[in-house]
């Protein structure tokens, strides 16, 4: 038998069946090519969603209300569309969010890349993990239940939905952003750097003011803007402890009392999406509006990011 | 320690040459009081995550273990003493696992063809900037997104304000993050093992396949349960797409497209609402069942921090 196989063998070399593989080669590559795509097509289904109602709206509503209008209320029956007071209200509570979120959340990346010993750093970090990983809602619980009372004891004239509360909370729910990406911005500093100013005769304190933060600046102010991106479109947590309190915009300026209710942009398409507002009428399409303007305003955000971070880079061997 | 008295330090600042003074002590003490300030920032985290947990866990465990496990196993009602959580769980079930589904495979594939068939092509870097603008699109324009795609132009499909749209959503949500954990994975896996396959006549897909893959999976898997984890615990989104709060029935098991096409609720839109009542008695029923969301959150967590630290120990051996 073996001898017949080995003659009736033309003596030629041997050649490797190559089409299957080819094939599904190819095949991978057009199919996970198409899921690499899918994040442009989400990109693009988010601008052509937004802007085809967008559009809608502004048939209805002309641009310079929606600019100038001094108040926000398109559910009454005198509708007034100033976007600005919502505007206003979410600048306001990013405000107040990061104020706790970046001189918390650099110290914290100080403290974990510089000071903490590794044993410790072994536990500080999945518990700051665990913190980021708190669901907003939860978050929004906790601010209306347990925060807001402890501010009505200590501040008078506090209501029960402020934005004081939820700004605080959501600083606290954004830490973990800011810490992490300073983190590592921090740790991207060589630590020849450090030793070239210990060597000069700095103290601790004094390498990391002077050589490793203005090292890892670029890094930090990113994850800084990042983390504003972040408080600008939280959602639950100003729904749940700010209320749904539009405020007009006044000369007095008391729309900007954090004592009292406001209304985001991101609460207000809470407010009219759990209202089951029906396609095609105008709720619906203000809150493309609305989301339109959210998304422009996470972009720009976004892209200061991007630039700032590149713009300056200390690049390191 | 040599005491500097302060007329001396004054004189000497104040005098016409200015002589070098280290003052040790007192930059010493400044070094101790910086990392005090950083130590303190990381406990005032930890302390908020300390009292938020605390609160839940006192405010929500009677309610959860009076007539255990009626909570878990009771649809919602008017009534708070005998609404439980049943449908929301097993909504949360279901948009899990439908998550999972679709997020896993494409964002595992995107990965894959970013990282090994087409790294650094222009292709490759259009997706990577937009797959970084996505991470920073706020969770509630997704919704609006699918409120326009999986709720509107895809109803024949999706069944409108479905699980299926839910699950949709959310793979939406989580892919970006996905995408980038399956790249760093696969970044990785060292070249050497690439150029072994190739020496071999294997093609890129089984290189992949046979031997970075197998090698990366643990990262992937941790990436992937941190993801799935942010998944579920996602309130905005979901409200916009329109789940409802209050269902009293599960989505049916057979036929399948019959339970996928069914309108649903979940954990924290059904937390959401409760926090919104006024009465006490919902608030617990709230806090209820924040501790079982937490749990399943933690869980998740725990095992995505124990596979990487597993994997980091095998790479460090």
């Amino acid at each position: 038998m073996s001898e017949n196989l080995a003659v009736s063998r033309p003596v030629s070399r041997w050649k490797p069946q190559r089409k299957l593989s080819q094939w599904s080669e190819r095949i991978v590559y057009c199919l996970f090519g198409a899921f690499a795509l899918l994040s442009i097509a989400t990109t693009a289904g988010i601008i052509a969603s937004l802007i085809v109602e967008a559009i809608e709206f502004f048939k209805v509503v002309p641009f310079t209300q929606f600019l100038f209008d001094r108040e926000w209320t398109p559910l009454f029956a005198n509708p007034q569309y100033g976007v600005f007071v919502l505007i206003f209200a979410t600048l306001m509570t990013a405000t107040i969010a990061l104020s706790v979120a970046i001189p918390l959340g650099i110290l914290s990346a100080i403290y974990l890349s510089e000071y903490a010993p590794p044993r410790l750093r072994r536990w500080l970090k999945p518990a700051l993990e665990i913190l980021a990983g708190i669901p907003s809602v939860v978050h929004g619980y906790f601010a209306l239940i347990f925060v807001t009372p402890i501010l009505q004891a200590l501040i008078p004239g506090v209501e029960v939905f402020n934005a004081l509360s939820a700004g605080l909370v959501m600083g606290i729910a954004i830490l973990p952003l800011v810490a992490s990406l300073s983190e590592d911005a921090i740790f991207a500093v060589p630590q020849s750097l450090r030793q070239g100013a210990y060597a000069l005769g700095t103290t601790r304190r004094e390498a990391i003011q002077n050589v490793v933060l203005p090292g890892a600046l670029s890094g930090i102010v990113g994850a800084c803007i990042l983390g504003m991106a972040r408080a600008v479109g939280e959602t639950m947590i100003v729904t749940i402890a700010a209320g749904q309190n539009p405020r007009p915009i006044n000369p007095d300026l008391s729309f900007l009392d954090p004592r009292i209710s406001v209304q985001t942009m991101t609460s207000f398409i809470v407010q009219v999406s759990q209202g089951d507002a029906p396609v095609n009428s105008i709720e619906y399409k203000t809150i493309f509006a609305v989301g339109m303007t959210l998304f422009t305003l996470t972009l720009l955000l976004n892209i200061c990011s991007f630039w700032f971070v590149n713009r300056f880079r200390e690049k390191y061997e | 320690m040599t005491q500097i008295e302060p007329q001396n330090l004054l004189q000497d600042r104040t005098a016409d040459s200015p002589q070098f003074q280290a003052n040790l002590p007192e930059r010493y003490r400044a070094d101790r009081l910086f990392q005090a300030a950083a130590l303190l920032a990381v406990l005032i985290a930890l302390a908020v995550l300390v009292m938020l947990l605390g609160d839940v866990l006192i405010t929500g465990w009677p309610r959860l273990f009076t007539d255990f496990p009626d909570f878990l196993t009771s649809f919602p009602s008017r009534r708070a003493a005998q609404a439980g959580i049943l449908s929301p769980l097993v909504g949360t079930i279901w948009l899990l696992v439908l998550t999972a589904l679709f997020a896993i495979p494409t964002g595992v594939g995107a990965g894959i063809f970013l990282e090994e068939f087409a790294a650094n092509t222009r292709l490759a870097q259009l997706i990577e900037i937009n797959i970084g603008n996505l991470a920073a699109v706020p969770s509630i324009i997704y919704g609006l997104l699918a409120l326009q795609v999986f709720v509107r132009w895809m109803e024949p499909i999706t069944g409108g304000r479905s699980v299926l749209a839910g699950g949709l959503t959310l793979a939406l949500l989580v892919l970006p993050i996905i995408i980038v954990a399956t790249r760093e994975a696969l970044r990785a896996v060292p070249s050497s093992i690439r150029q072994a396959g190739f020496a071999l006549g294997t093609t890129r897909w089984q290189v992949v396949r046979d031997h970075v893959l197998p090698i990366a999976l643990p990262g992937i898997l941790t990436g992937t349960i941190l993801a799935l984890s942010r998944a579920i615990g996602e309130t905005a989104p979901l409200i916009t797409i329109g789940a409802l709060t209050f269902i009293a029935f599960l989505p049916p098991l057979s036929p399948l497209i019959e339970g996928l096409r069914s309108p649903f609720t979940v954990l924290p839109i059904q937390t959401y609402n409760w926090i919104s009542r006024p009465q006490p008695e919902f608030q617990n029923n709230a806090a209820a069942a924040i501790i079982v969301l937490i749990t399943v959150l933690l869980l998740m967590n725990a095992t995505a921090i124990y596979l990487r630290n597993r994997t980091q120990q095998i790479r460090n051996d």
